[in-house]
This record gives C-alpha cells, sequence and structure tokens, in this order.
C-alpha cells in the first residue's frame, strides 16, 4: 500500500501551480465582478501545459493520464481561482476517448475545445436521467437523443459552455436509455451566463434537434463522466480551502487584539482546526476518489460524491471562516476574502449541487447494504 | 498511489493467513466481560499463542522476541486477525505503549525481566498516567513517590481511567518526585507491581453501567529503587514516548472500534421509510463521508510511518472525526428506531452510551484543538500561568483562587 503521490503526479502539480502563478487570477476575479470582459483567456496555458489532452489515450494524442492526475491540476487552479475551461473540459474528453471519436486529434491537439453538457444518473429516489433546472429545486429530463444523432432540449449552467467548439451530450436515446452526442456548439444555442462568481463560465445550452454524431458507447462511461465532474469541482474546492486556510492563519498571528494575537484565543484556533480538519478529510476522500477512478470503477460513484460532499462543506465553512478571523474588513469588497466566498457561493449550486452529492453517498451506503455480500 | 501489497506483504499476509487458519479453531471468543477471570486467561493464553506464532509484538525489535517488522505489516496482521473473526492480543497498552516504552528508554535489567512475560500474555500491563486533576493536564500529576534512605521510594496518591489494573501485574506510572520545580521538571517514571501492598484497585463505572476502567490507590505503597524507568526528574520525556507510541497505536487500529458506515447504512437499510426520507439521508450521507475520510485518513498516516516519519499531533483530527461521527450515527439510528435503541440488550446501547466519555479520551477535543492549532497550523499559545513556576507554589495559587 503507497498512499502518496509520484514523483510524476509531485511534478504534474507543481508545473501546474508555476504555470498558473505567471497569471494574476485572482485580482483577474476582481476585475471580472465589474468587468466579465477582464477575465484572461486561459485556453493558450492549457494548451500548452497539455492539459487538454490530460485524459486522452496515447494512442490518440493526449498524454493517457489518469482522473487522480486531473484532480491535481484542478486543485491547483482552485487555489488561485483560475478560470481555465477543464471542469467542462475533461470530462468531454473521457467520453470522446471512450468512444475512440474522429475529434479526438484535434482535441488532443488543442485545436478544438470540447465541452461535457451534463446530465445526473438515476438514483433509487430518481429514476431517469435528468439535468439542473435554469430555476428552482425540479429536475427536468435529460435531452433526447435520436438514433441519428440529433439532440433535443436543455440543460442549464453547463460549465464552460460559453467558447467551446463542439458540445459533448448526455442525454437519453427513444427507450429512455443513456445515449450520447458530439454537437458542433454552434449547431445549439448557448446562452453565456455570468453570475455570483465571474471567474465561473457558465451556459444555459438549449438544442432543437441540433445535428449531432452519436457515440458509442457504455452507460457506465457516461455515469462515470458524471462522478468525475463531481471529483474535479471537490478538487477544485479543496485548492480554494487551502488558499482560505493560509489566509486565515496569517491574519490571526499578526492582528493583537487586548495584547494578544487573536490567534492564540481558543475560539480562533478551534475554529481554524476545524477548517484543517475538513480540509484533511477532503484530502484523504480526493485519494479515495483517485484511486476509485483508476483502480476500482464499482467505488467511484460512493468515492466522488463522498469527495465532493467533504470538500463542498469544507470550501463553505472555510470561506466563512476566513471571513470571520478578518472580521469586518474580510466583508468589504476591496479584501480578496469575499472572492473566495463568491466560488464556494456558486460552487456548492452546481453539477446537482453539494446536496445532491450527499444523497448520492446515502443512495450508495443504501443500495450495497441492501445486497447481500 | 497504490493500496495494493507488494509482493513480499502478499507473501506475508499469506503465511498470517495460514497460522490463522490452522489455529482460529482455538481462539477465546472476541468479548466478554473483563471481571471474568476464566475469559481474561483465555485471552492471555491466545495472546501467548499469537506471539509463538509471530502475531504479536510484531514490530518489535527482534532481540526483544518481536517480529522487526513495519506498521505494514502490524496492520496486515490487525486484518487477517479480524477477517478471521477472532480476538486479537489482550495486551494492547502493554504491546502497544509500555514495552516500545521500555525498550526506549528501560534499563537492560528492566527489558530482559519484563519484555518477554509481556509479550506472551503473562504479565498484563496498565498505564497510571491520569489522574483526577490532571488529565488533558497531565503535567499537573500529585501522585508523589517520596525517596526512603534505603533507596526504595513510596507512593501516595491516586489514578484514574486505568484499563485492566484489575488484573494487570505490572503499571506504568507518572508521579511527582520533586514538587519544588516547575511541573514539567519534577516527575519521574517507575514500573510499580500491583500486588504491592498499599494499592487499591477498584472499578469505575461509568454511563453504560459496565466497569471498563479502574481507579487505582496509592497509600504508601513502597516500590525498590531499581523501579525508576528513564531516570528520576525525566518523566515528562518518557511519557511523551508513551503517548506517540499511543497516537501509532490508534493510528495503526482505528477501525477497531467498528464504527463503520457500512454498517450503520446496513442498519437503516431495514427501516424503508427511513431510506427515503430525504433529512435521514443527509445525516447517513455527511456521518458516513466522515468516517471514509477516516479510513482513507488512515491509510496516508501508514503510508507517512513506512517513509519513516513519526505521528504528529495532527492524527488527533481523526479521532475527532471518528467520535463526533459515531455518535452522530448513534443519534440518527435512535431518531430512526426510537426508544428501542436505547435499551439494554440494543446493538446501539453501548455506543450511544460509551461515546460521550471517549470525546474526552485521549485528551478532551478542546486541548486536541489547542495542540493541533498550535504544533500543526503554528498559531500562538493561548497565555498560560503555569511556565516557570514550582508546581508547590502553582497548587498553593489554584487553592487560593478557589478559596
Amino acid at each position: 500500500m503507497n498512499l502518496a503521490l509520484s514523483d510524476e503526479q509531485e511534478f504534474l502539480r507543481e508545473a501546474a501551480a508555476g504555470a498558473l502563478a505567471r497569471v494574476k487570477t485572482v485580482e483577474a476575479a476582481r476585475e471580472a465582478l465589474e468587468d466579465p470582459a477582464k477575465l484572461p483567456d486561459l485556453w493558450p496555458l492549457v494548451k500548452d501545459a497539455g492539459w487538454n489532452g490530460l485524459l486522452i489515450d496515447e494512442e490518440h494524442g493526449g498524454a493517457g493520464l489518469g482522473a487522480f492526475d486531473a484532480m491535481l491540476v484542478l486543485e491547483e487552479c482552485g487555489k488561485v481561482l483560475a478560470p481555465t475551461p477543464l471542469l467542462g473540459l475533461l470530462p468531454a474528453t473521457a467520453i470522446l476517448d471512450a468512444a475512440g471519436d474522429e475529434s479526438l486529434a484535434a482535441v488532443a491537439a488543442g485545436d478544438v475545445r470540447p465541452a461535457y453538457v451534463p446530465a445526473r444518473p438515476p438514483s433509487d429516489t430518481h429514476a431517469g436521467w435528468s439535468v439542473d433546472a435554469v430555476s428552482g429545486y425540479g429536475r427536468p429530463d435529460a435531452p433526447r437523443i435520436a438514433a441519428d444523432g440529433s439532440v433535443t432540449g436543455t440543460v442549464a449552467w453547463v460549465p464552460d459552455a460559453p467558447g467551446a467548439d463542439l458540445l459533448v451530450v448526455v442525454g437519453v436515446d427513444e427507450s429512455g436509455a443513456a445515449a450520447a452526442s458530439v454537437v458542433e456548439a454552434r449547431a445549439a444555442s448557448v446562452e453565456a451566463v455570468v453570475r455570483y462568481d465571474a471567474t465561473r463560465a457558465l451556459g444555459h445550452v438549449t438544442f432543437d434537434g441540433s445535428p449531432g454524431r452519436r457515440l458509442d458507447v457504455p452507460e457506465s462511461v457516461l455515469a462515470e463522466a458524471w462522478y468525475l465532474a463531481h471529483a474535479l469541482i471537490a478538487s477544485e474546492s479543496l485548492g480554494t480551502v487551502q488558499t482560505t486556510l493560509a489566509m486565515s492563519v496569517e491574519y490571526a498571528k499578526e492582528r493583537f487584539t487586548f495584547g494578544r494575537a487573536i490567534g492564540s484565543y481558543q475560539s480562533v484556533k478551534h475554529e481554524l482546526t476545524e477548517v484543517l480538519r475538513q480540509l484533511e478529510n477532503s484530502r484523504s476522500l480526493q485519494f479515495y476518489a483517485g484511486w476509485a477512478g483508476e483502480d476500482k470503477p464499482d467505488e467511484f460513484a460512493l468515492a466522488a460524491s463522498a469527495f465532493r460532499n467533504a470538500a463542498g462543506h469544507a470550501l463553505d465553512f472555510a470561506v466563512r471562516s476566513n471571513i470571520n478571523v478578518h472580521g469586518g474588513i474580510g466583508a468589504t469588497w476591496e479584501h480578496d476574502a469575499p472572492l473566495f466566498f463568491r466560488r464556494a457561493q456558486l460552487s456548492k449550486r452546481l453539477l446537482g449541487g453539494t446536496h445532491d452529492a450527499g444523497d448520492r453517498v446515502a443512495a450508495e451506503l443504501l443500495a450495497a447494504a441492501a445486497t447481500p455480500a | 498511489m497504490d493500496l495494493n501489497d507488494t509482493p513480499e506483504q502478499a507473501a506475508f499476509r499469506q503465511q498470517v493467513r495460514g497460522w490463522l487458519q490452522d489455529h482460529k479453531g482455538q481462539a477465546p471468543p472476541s468479548s466478554g466481560d473483563s471481571g471474568d477471570m476464566e475469559y481474561i486467561n483465555g485471552r492471555r493464553a491466545w495472546q501467548r499463542q499469537l506471539a509463538e506464532g509471530g502475531l504479536a509484538g510484531v514490530t518489535w525489535p527482534k532481540e526483544y522476541g518481536g517480529g522487526g517488522l513495519g506498521p505494514f505489516e502490524q496492520v496486515i496482521v490487525n486484518q487477517e486477525i479480524a477477517a478471521a473473526g477472532v480476538p486479537g492480543i489482550l495486551d494492547v497498552i502493554g504491546l502497544g505503549m509500555m514495552g516500545p516504552c521500555l525498550i526506549a528508554h528501560g534499563t537492560e535489567e528492566q527489558k530482559s525481566r519484563h519484555l518477554g512475560p509481556m509479550l506472551h500474555g503473562d504479565e498484563v500491563w496498565c498505564q497510571l498516567f491520569s489522574e483526577p486533576a490532571a488529565g488533558s493536564d497531565l503535567a499537573a500529576v500529585q501522585t508523589r513517590a517520596k525517596l526512603n534512605d534505603d533507596g526504595s521510594w513510596s507512593l501516595t496518591g491516586q489514578k484514574v481511567w486505568t484499563t485492566y489494573a484489575q488484573f494487570a501485574s505490572f503499571g506504568m506510572l507518572l508521579a511527582r518526585t520533586d514538587a519544588d520545580v516547575p511541573k514539567h521538571k519534577g516527575m519521574t517514571m517507575f514500573i510499580v507491581p500491583m500486588d504491592t501492598p498499599g494499592i487499591t484497585v477498584r472499578g469505575l463505572r461509568q454511563i453504560t453501567g459496565e466497569a471498563e476502567f479502574n481507579e487505582v490507590f496509592f497509600d504508601d505503597a513502597t516500590i525498590p529503587g531499581d523501579a525508576v524507568v528513564g531516570g528520576v526528574g525525566n518523566g515528562w520525556g518518557t511519557a511523551l514516548t508513551v503517548l506517540m507510541f499511543e497516537r501509532l497505536t490508534i493510528g495503526l487500529g482505528s477501525e477497531g472500534f467498528g464504527y463503520r458506515s457500512d454498517r450503520f447504512a446496513r442498519a437503516l437499510s431495514s427501516d424503508p421509510a427511513a431510506c427515503a426520507d430525504p433529512v435521514i439521508r443527509q445525516r447517513l450521507a455527511d456521518l458516513s463521508t466522515e468516517l471514509l475520510a477516516v479510513r482513507f485518513q488512515g491509510y496516508r498516516t501508514l503510508t507517512a510511518l513506512a517513509g519513516g516519519q513519526i505521528p504528529g499531533p495532527e492524527s488527533g483530527l481523526a479521532k475527532v472525526t471518528t467520535v463526533n461521527a459515531a455518535i452522530a450515527a448513534g443519534e440518527l439510528l435512535a431518531d430512526v428506531f426510537g426508544p428501542d435503541a436505547l435499551d439494554e440488550d440494543s446493538e446501539w446501547y453501548h455506543m450511544i452510551s460509551f461515546l460521550p466519555g471517549l470525546k474526552s479520551a485521549g485528551g478532551t477535543e478542546a486541548i486536541l484543538r489547542n495542540t493541533i492549532g498550535e504544533r500543526v497550523l503554528g498559531l500562538p499559545p493561548e497565555p498560560r500561568l503555569d511556565k516557570g513556576i514550582p508546581f508547590s507554589e502553582l497548587r498553593a495559587k489554584e487553592k487560593e483562587a478557589i478559596a
């Protein structure tokens, strides 16, 4: 047993941190609040680093790395709120790679950027594949994919859809079975939506009989893409928690009240130790998700859902605690703490929401409990 | 990252599994009443067999009868023993903490006298550290060891939360030998024969109704001069060694508590109404997420140990997580199954009743968070009023404050 990063993984992480450090991403996150056009285009950086081909097999021109490697890169992006299009891109490439699709060479070369149009697999409480609604608590059905590959339906809040060249859509065929299709983005309507966290590119995507190419992949690949997206957004959260904890600890050592550094007060110390506890738990579950993603597919749904649940709670707690420790200044526009708070608020509501991942943990455990060993 | 055995580990696992297959017919039951000497003697005999088979003292050096192996091999043994459905060693405290402390700090005479009988279960050990007024602040122990003219020591005071004191042959005692120096400096560690006249052991009944721990009273009990471990006045340093091995023991056996998400899910799955309730599902999910995290945290700790790192105070976080998640599980199960879950014959009675106390075991949650905040996050310490003050003066001030 060895639950450490390999030398290659350490290198991948350092290289990611180094590449992202060349762009002032946190400053950009602030400027984009006033003017979304000021968000830097990190697609060239992604291509330089080869992350677009990270999950694409070497025979298709990619790097042939695994889910855990992808998580490590997203963690670095989360540390600095980098607006890379990887959350949408990586699950799309995983599906294209499994299908051996003809677009792979262009995607691996970085000439074409795909985005994943997600659908939630059925569970014991919700039959059928479903998607996020534009508004409200309902779960609309996933898009309908015809035998000729054409797609009809709407999916809201799709990460990294604006500006994508290809949309890798998960939906259902005439019989209600899971299916996937690749659609040229210009054949669909992509409404870019900028919301609470301006670093997050989102789109409402509508297909109206949009022509597409059916992908020949088993249902398991489409379910895995959903859980991969959860593990990736959880990894981003894990990165963001590390940054806010470091900010809080630094301030707690420097800020004095009643003649003492505030970090010496138990109430502050215990709150920050709670952030650390949730951070370490999330880190441990990242290993679980990474291991399951590469070696134990049967447990990937549980592992990735638990990881998202833990990291989602950790992020929520960490960004609020960061503001608490800073006091009033932490809630002002010019401070960085609100940028991380905005990231947490929006992330929590994407891809089914953190609570949906929690429900999936329960679903997986209860299903396993009902199955005789 | 790899959760599989190396070829060497796989071979070791096969060997352990083979031994257990051959011997498990002779194993005693896994649980019983620690007041029942027939049960305890059965467990001691089984520990002797495990030791002879190389399944006890796995990480002890070979020269003291151990296996001379690493933490992975210890975990393999733990896993195989659990899989075989047989009990492990009886004297976890002796083999996990007291033996390693003697190996590190004891004299050659102490090692050759004590380690063999300890390993084989012939002599069980207990840990005489905590006192009614010295728990999280362990360096506040008041039990006095007074040096007599003939070189022997006389012990007076009280210890508490002492596991197995009722049948232990020896105890490792932290006592104050000099009250005129600051509190961390005036302590000494001793080996105490538990049959020494002047020692009284009394069971300590808890919320569960069972007496899983004891109180130990010392009334001028005299022990020989060669009972000192690690030198007079060095008791705190010796105690820190024990606490480090305590973290290691907990780190390598954390799933042994039986607080596992699959077990709780199985119980809930018998109630369809609960399974369909979104609130119940979120509660199950949250506590299970924590317990799954602790499992993988354990693998991370193990990886660090195998790389030669010593477990630090951060391992206390796993204890905080486990206890609170198990408390949440008890709450959930009792909410679902109602008052029946609180009956003495319920599967959950012991867990629900035992956990409030476990929250403070090995240091209260509040003190663990202090230590981790200071030692791991590097936050400044709380101002202290006991630094550099002779222990006797400190006690006088405390008495004055409450007068």
